[in-house]
């Protein structure tokens, strides 16, 4: 049975459920609706939310679960001598399940019975001849360790997904059942059903949490392995940055020094470019602008916000690049080579990030009391004035944090770097050479034919380990300075 | 400005510092100030009394142009302070409001310290050429203001760190400090507890030896106690104005009857 139609049963019986609730609810107080302590739809809400939850809890353990029990069993069935030179047991793995897959698929094509595809004896190479001519693709003959797990495979597969049906529906009734059993007019349904969102709100908010966890986790292991290929010293002190694909990865020098240049050099350019002109931009909106020119102004310029970063690339290829070139190329000043540079990148950026920080300091110019102006006005201060001493002071903490988000997403930005900053990782002042970002290198180090074990691929989460610890860095650093400089006002 | 201590009792003065004529000030399509004409003499304190919303306090800010600041605020007629039109279009409002000083209903101390809250003022217009005429101006704004002797030792303590009081005199005590010849206070004792309040019209009333007050508040008491004239709006409309031993006690109109007898309002 699939797990659509499980998952369909599952909330026809909370449906089921909650109907007789409400119903065995209502007979209870024989048929009087204020002697009953909730309202109907809490008892039906109580049986279906009991029926329904564990259930479905119950499943998503199991499908997590039995994949780690499947691949210990079938893994114990394949002795080290059936790994081949320059494979690995997982690869095994995968050409197990890729077997089975195939099994399961020629079977339902007719090409085999069920019978001959369980088979103990059946002869593996009649197999992968009757796999090939049914168009399963088989990359390699099937060997008989590996057939023998593929058969092993599907039957345990086959009966686990029976065991999980039986037991889901199983718990499924039990739940509604029991939903039933307590419904009478004295059951507090409402106090029930409100502890049970509680419980499903907490559930939301701890998968997120846990999905942090796990992409930290997931960073860390592969880094911890990368460091064993790889000396940490050479990687964070490296001034050279040269993978070699070939020979795996014994001859790369993989120094992320080269790399991090790169990327505060174009988040630099970009943020000096962002920075006054956002800010600018939104001391304009929120303090000089009649509320027409405001109403217009502030959404075209929060479209910026939303064009994609490829767009933003495209522009920098076509637009910038070129442009710049033309001033400061060997037609012009002389000093640039390319249309691609950190020049170019940076420019683009810091356009990308113009209205994260006007758009975040105009909130928070706005959240300075009106009072504050009062004051400065009833002075004699004139309005540059009044924003320089009194406006920018008390809203600084919120436009550092703007600045410092800006910066985070400066130093993410990939697509940009790619099309408008090359990919040579180079350490170099001038402003107008092609290098290239932590990210972008992410990127180049993991597409293609990557082998998840060589040192060349591994140090994509290196990379991304030591971004994720930079910008986290940046964010304390944000709150430590919000917290010291906030200038308290009511 | 005479610095000299007026000897001559404030009501029986003739001169004029303010003369409003028909005034009237719109928001938007609302008409919200109706042919308001009054004289305020130099030199004494001069209470605004009324109604909640019958434009006393929209009334005070057309006096030092504050109204400007809101944009569908229209002000017509013609107010005059020493003979000079305040809204003929050769006057710059910012000259004119740091001749016109101004305390608000809420105490608004800036969100730095004490002592930058009272150099405000003096740094934006210059008044000081160096540090030490600064300091002066800072510690003799804070004496006129009566607030000396409690912050004298913490200047560089944040001034929203005061009790609401304090906090409120050190607003009057920012104003004084760009030595205004009017000054104007909107409800200056709403937000504040019976002593606070006590000490603040006390202050009000040592001020009056130097600076015109005009002065808008709710409390009727606190009109008699701090004020020499008194004028009384309802709707819009200047009902009615005179000292205000006469207001309270012989009023000529029917609602400043009512009003002051509590029968509405």
């Amino acid at each position: 049975m699939s797990l659509f139609w499980l998952i369909l049963i599952v909330l026809a019986i909370a449906v089921v459920g909650y109907v007789l609730g409400r119903a065995r609810a209502m007979s209870s107080a024989g048929g009087v609706r204020s002697a009953l302590h909730s309202l109907p739809s809490y008892y039906g809400a109580n049986v279906a939310m009991k029926a329904a939850v564990p259930a479905l809890l119950l499943l998503i353990v199991w499908l997590l679960a039995q994949p780690f029990y499947v691949n210990s069993d079938i893994s114990a069935m394949i002795p080290d001598s059936a790994i081949s030179d320059g494979s690995s047991r997982g690869l095994v793995l995968a050409e197990v399940r890729r077997a089975a897959r195939g099994l399961d698929n020629a079977v339902a094509a007719g090409a085999m019975t069920e019978e001959f595809a369980r088979n103990a004896r059946a002869d593996f190479n009649d197999i992968t001849v009757r796999l090939k001519e049914a168009g399963q693709i088989v990359t390699s003959e099937i060997t008989q360790p590996v057939l023998r797990a593929a058969q092993r495979y599907r039957v345990l597969a086959a009966a686990g997904n029976f065991y999980m049906t039986i037991a889901v529906i199983l718990v499924a009734i039990v739940g509604a059942l029991w939903g039933l059993r307590e419904t009478n007019a004295q059951f507090r349904a409402r106090n029930t059903v409100e502890k049970g969102v509680r419980v499903i709100l907490i559930a939301a908010a701890s998968i997120a949490i846990l999905t942090t966890i796990g992409i930290l986790l997931s960073l860390v292991f592969n880094t911890v392995e990368f460091f064993k290929l790889y000396p940490a010293a050479d990687f964070f002190f490296g001034l050279t940055w040269s993978p070699s694909f070939s020979g795996r990865g014994g001859s790369s020098e993989l120094g992320i020094i080269p790399l991090l240049w790169g990327t505060f050099y174009i988040s630099f350019v970009a943020l000096a470019v962002a920075v006054p002109i956002g800010l600018f931009a939104a001391i304009y909106l929120a303090e000089y602008a009649g509320s027409k020119v405001r109403a217009v102004a502030k959404p075209l310029l929060e479209i910026l916000a939303g064009i994609p970063t490829i767009v933003y690339g495209l522009f920098a290829l076509l637009t910038v690049g070129p442009l710049l070139l033309s001033v400061f190329g060997d037609n012009g000043i002389g000093i640039m080579k390319a249309g691609t540079a950190v020049m170019t990148a940076g420019l683009v950026m810091g356009v990308m990030l113009i209205p994260f920080v006007s758009s975040l300091s105009d909130d928070i110019i706005n959240a300075v009391p009106q009072a504050m102006r009062d004051g400065s006005y009833g002075l004699g201060a004139t309005k540059s004035e009044t924003v320089k001493n009194v406006i920018l002071p008390a809203a600084l903490p919120g436009i550092v944090g703007a600045i410092l988000l800006a910066a985070s997403r400066a130093i993410g930005e990939t697509m940009i770097v790619v099309l408008g900053a090359g990919a040579a990782a180079r350490l170099s002042l001038n402003p107008f050479e092609a290098m290239t970002t932590v990210t972008a290198k992410i990127v180049s180090q993991l597409t293609g034919d990557a082998d998840f074990a060589s040192p060349v691929a591994l140090v994509a989460f290196a990379l991304g380990m030591t971004l994720f610890v930079v910008t986290l860095g940046l964010n304390i650093v944000a709150l430590y300075i919000v917290r010291k400089y906030r200038e308290q006002y009511d | 400005m005479n610095e000299m201590p007026n000897i001559e009792q404030a009501t029986d003065m003739t001169e004029t510092k303010i003369s409003a004529n028909k005034v009237q000030v719109y928001y938007g399509d609302t008409h919200a100030i109706k042919d308001v004409d009054i004289e305020i003499q130099p030199r004494s304190v001069t209470a605004f009394i009324g109604p909640s919303g019958c434009g006393k306090s929209t009334f005070l800010r057309t006096i030092n142009r504050m109204n400007d600041t809101i944009d569908i605020c229209r002000v017509e007629g013609s107010i005059r302070i020493d003979g000079e039109d305040i809204y003929d279009p050769k006057v710059d409002p910012v000259q004119l409001r740091a001749k016109v000083g101004m305390v608000f209903q809420k105490p608004n101390p800036f969100p730095k310290s004490i002592y930058d809250n009272i150099a405000y003022g003096p740094r934006i217009h210059g008044l000081a050429r160096n540090k030490a005429e600064l300091d002066d101006i800072v510690s003799s704004s804070l004496q006129k203001a009566g607030l000396w002797e409690e912050v004298k030792n913490r200047l560089d303590e944040p001034g929203t760190g005061m009790s609401g009081g304090q906090q409120q005199r050190l607003c009057i005590a920012r104003a004084i400090a760009v030595s205004p010849e009017v000054i104007l206070m909107d409800e200056p004792c709403s937000a504040l507890d019976p002593i606070a309040t006590a000490k603040v019209e006390e202050l009000i009333d040592e001020l009056r030896e130097n600076f015109t007050i005009v002065i808008v508040t709710h409390s009727m008491q606190q009109a008699a106690r701090v004020s020499q004239r008194t004028a009384f709006f309802h709707l819009g409309i200047l009902v009615e104005e005179g000292s205000t031993q006469d207001i309270f006690t012989n009023p000529k109109d029917k609602r400043t009857q009512d009003y002051i007898t509590g029968r509405f309002g």
